[in-house]
């Protein structure tokens, strides 16, 4: 399988991929971690709200809230 | 006395818990130098009793905001921890119950949610994680109780653990994974009814549907309780106080004890709303006129908040609410500052930096009205017409938007982006629901019913030696010239700042014409919060901070209401 790296941000909602990497802070990492978005956790975008609006996900389950800013700071693996 | 410290991510029903543990006698205050609400009770344990902190709820010791650092503080109090575990979703709980064994406090874990946990087809192995962590594990289910005496009977068990040391962030990711892999089993399953409504009330239609619906529900019923409390219960019982109000009123006679202890009488009777007396108006307008609004908006606030109805909201209204300088949160407040804007001044702790609490503040200080002044604009504007009802209600909606894309831009600050978990609908538990309104509604008695009583005193004092006509005089100029508006005008301003529904009703007799109503009625929103709100702004935003809304407030109503005089009444 052939993967291709995007910001979650790029994925249309239904869309699955892999976490695999976050692109800022220890303080972000954590942030994100700790809710549940971790590296390797496969992540479905349930919706994302137009107009700059935020981005749901949905990861083992539970479903997580985050603005657009943060969504392109969340690096996916997409099977292409 | 031991202390025991309830510990645990949010939305994980620590507080469910924590009432099964306490029962009713529970003190709810700020944790102290904070504004974050602490709640504290007693338990019996085998060896006597002990006190039982409730803390915020956090994802990890290392805190990101003010509750999490509180949280993090009262673990230092802690002669015992029980680390409330949401049993769906061990693996991200598992991450603070490591950090907090990691402190070597004696602790006991709750797997809470066990029920749900094996309705989703999720099994723990419950003695293996009891190895692995080292402390004992109980599962528990916190709206029915069960695993709650289970739980008590092993808090004498607990101690610090044996098996988890302190370990980088790194090892602490890993053990969490390694642990959940050893005792988790996760059985294959459907998308269900509940998950497809979930999804439905996120997405931006069908979700924005859903919210409408919501919101309207729970305004009629907050209306439909709050009635319903006055006219069966409140009313009735005035009804039994009026009498002995009389008699003290024949027993003072007429002077000046009367005219603060009694009022004015009109007609030779106390009308409740007008006389202005400490034991007339002082009592009723409380009590019978905020009060029974305030009990059932905190009900139906509690039902939604139990039911994890909020983050759904907050999820759909961050498309707007995040152009104005705040995030989806933002809305929080406004629900609350329509029913009264005091509990709206204390919800926009919600919201994370110092930025965003002044706008979301300021905002809700200029352009949303109470419930009781809803009440009194439909009924002085509403005979002339609902179009200037809607003037009115559109004039605030644009002061609302507009301010908000100012202060966006020039208060200083950062505006974190929306981040919350949206937890699975639960079913309101009617114990904890009912324990917390009641909190909410005696928080609410003891901080807001003693200033309004102040200030009812010093108008009163004001009144009778002549200041307010004194007042009224000075500001006849900007009310003529400026507002188009006679100077009577002046002193339903100032009685505005003590009650705005009282202030809307001393507008009718000033003979005014409807166009001249919309510009006072917007006027007395925007220009300045009543006296309680005001107090509680004070201390939510600091002098500083107080002076700097007042400012735009102040600005905000004059130019609002010049630019109203020149479009509805002209030069």
């Amino acid at each position: 399988m052939i993967a291709m790296e995007r910001t979650l941000l790029e994925l249309e909602p239904g869309m699955q991929g892999t976490i695999a990497r976050f692109i800022g802070s220890p303080g972000f990492v954590r942030k994100l971690r700790t809710i549940g978005i971790r590296e390797g956790k496969t992540l479905t975008v349930v919706t994302r709200h137009p107009l700059g609006g935020p981005v749901v996900i949905e990861v083992d389950g539970r479903e997580v809230t985050l603005g657009r800013g943060m969504a392109v700071r969340v690096v996916v693996d997409v099977a292409a | 006395m031991k202390t025991v410290v309830l510990m645990g991510n949010p939305n994980v029903g620590k507080s469910g818990i924590f009432s099964r543990l306490t029962g009713t006698r529970v003190i709810t205050s700020n944790y102290a130098g904070t504004t974050v609400d602490v709640s504290r009770g007693k338990l019996h344990l085998p060896d006597g009793p002990a006190g039982v902190i409730d803390a915020p709820g956090t994802y990890s010791l290392t805190p990101t905001n003010p509750a999490e650092e509180v949280a993090a503080a009262i673990l230092g109090e802690a002669d015992v921890v029980v680390n409330v575990v949401d049993a769906t979703n061990l693996e991200r709980n598992l991450y603070l119950t490591l950090e907090t064994l990691e402190r070597g406090v004696p602790a006991a874990v709750a797997l809470n949610l066990w029920d749900e946990a094996g309705h989703q087809g999720i099994g723990i192995d419950v003695a293996g994680l009891e190895a692995l962590l080292g402390v004992p594990v109980v599962p528990t289910v916190g709206l029915s109780g069960e695993g709650i005496r289970e739980l008590v009977g092993r808090l004498g068990e607990a101690r610090p653990s044996a098996t988890i040391r302190p370990m980088s962030e790194e090892e602490r990711w890993a053990a969490v994974g390694r642990i959940t892999g050893a005792v988790q089993t996760i059985a294959h399953r459907h998308h269900t009814l509940a998950d497809r409504v979930s999804e439905a009330s996120i997405r931006p239609v069908t979700g924005g549907l859903i919210a409408i619906a919501v919101i309207a529900a729970a305004f009629l019923a907050v209306r439909w309780i709050g009635e319903g409390l006055i006219a069966f219960f409140f009313e009735p019982l005035f009804d039994l106080y009026t009498p002995i109000v009389m008699r003290a009123s024949d027993l003072l006679g007429p002077g000046i004890l009367h005219e603060i202890l009694i009022g004015r009488l009109i007609g030779g009777e106390i009308d409740y709303v007008e006389s202005m007396g400490l034991l007339t108006t002082g009592l009723y307008v409380p009590f019978a006129m905020i009060l029974p609004y305030i009990v059932a908006f905190y009900l139906v606030l509690s039902i939604l908040e139990d039911t994890g109805y909020l983050p759904r909201l907050a999820t759909l209204a961050d498309t707007f609410f995040h152009r104005l300088g705040m995030h989806g949160y933002g809305i929080i407040p406004v629900f609350l500052g329509f029913g009264c804007n005091v509990p709206g001044a204390l919800a926009t702790r919600v919201l994370e930096t110092k930025k965003q609490r002044f706008i979301a503040a300021t905002l809700m200080s200029l352009a949303i009205p109470c419930m009781a002044q809803i009440a009194m604009v439909f009924g002085v504007l509403g005979p002339f017409g609902l179009r200037y009802v809607v003037m009115v209600f559109a004039t605030l909606a644009l002061v609302y938007v507009a301010a908000g894309l100012i202060l966006n831009r020039v208060v200083p600050g950062e505006c974190p982006e929306i981040f919350l978990e949206i937890p699975p609908y639960r079913m309101p538990d009617l114990r904890a629901t009912a324990t917390k309104t009641w909190m909410r509604v005696r928080g609410f008695v003891g901080e807001a019913i003693p200033y309004l009583f102040l200030g009812i005193l010093l108008v009163n004092l004001l009144y009778s030696v002549g200041f307010l006509d004194l007042l009224a005089a000075a500001f006849a100029p900007v009310m003529e010239a400026w507002l188009g508006l006679p100077a009577g005008a002046a002193v339903a301003l100032l009685v505005g700042f003590l009650r705005k529904d009282l202030a809307v009703g001393m507008l009718v007799p000033l003979g005014m014409s409807p166009e001249q109503l919309v510009i006072a009625v917007t006027m007395l929103t925007i220009y300045f919060p009543c006296v309680a709100t005001f107090v509680v702004l004070f201390r939510e935003l600091g002098a500083r901070g107080m002076l700097a809304a007042a400012g735009v407030m102040v600005t905000t109503a004059l130019l609002v209401g010049g630019a109203l005089r020149v479009i509805l009444i002209g030069f």
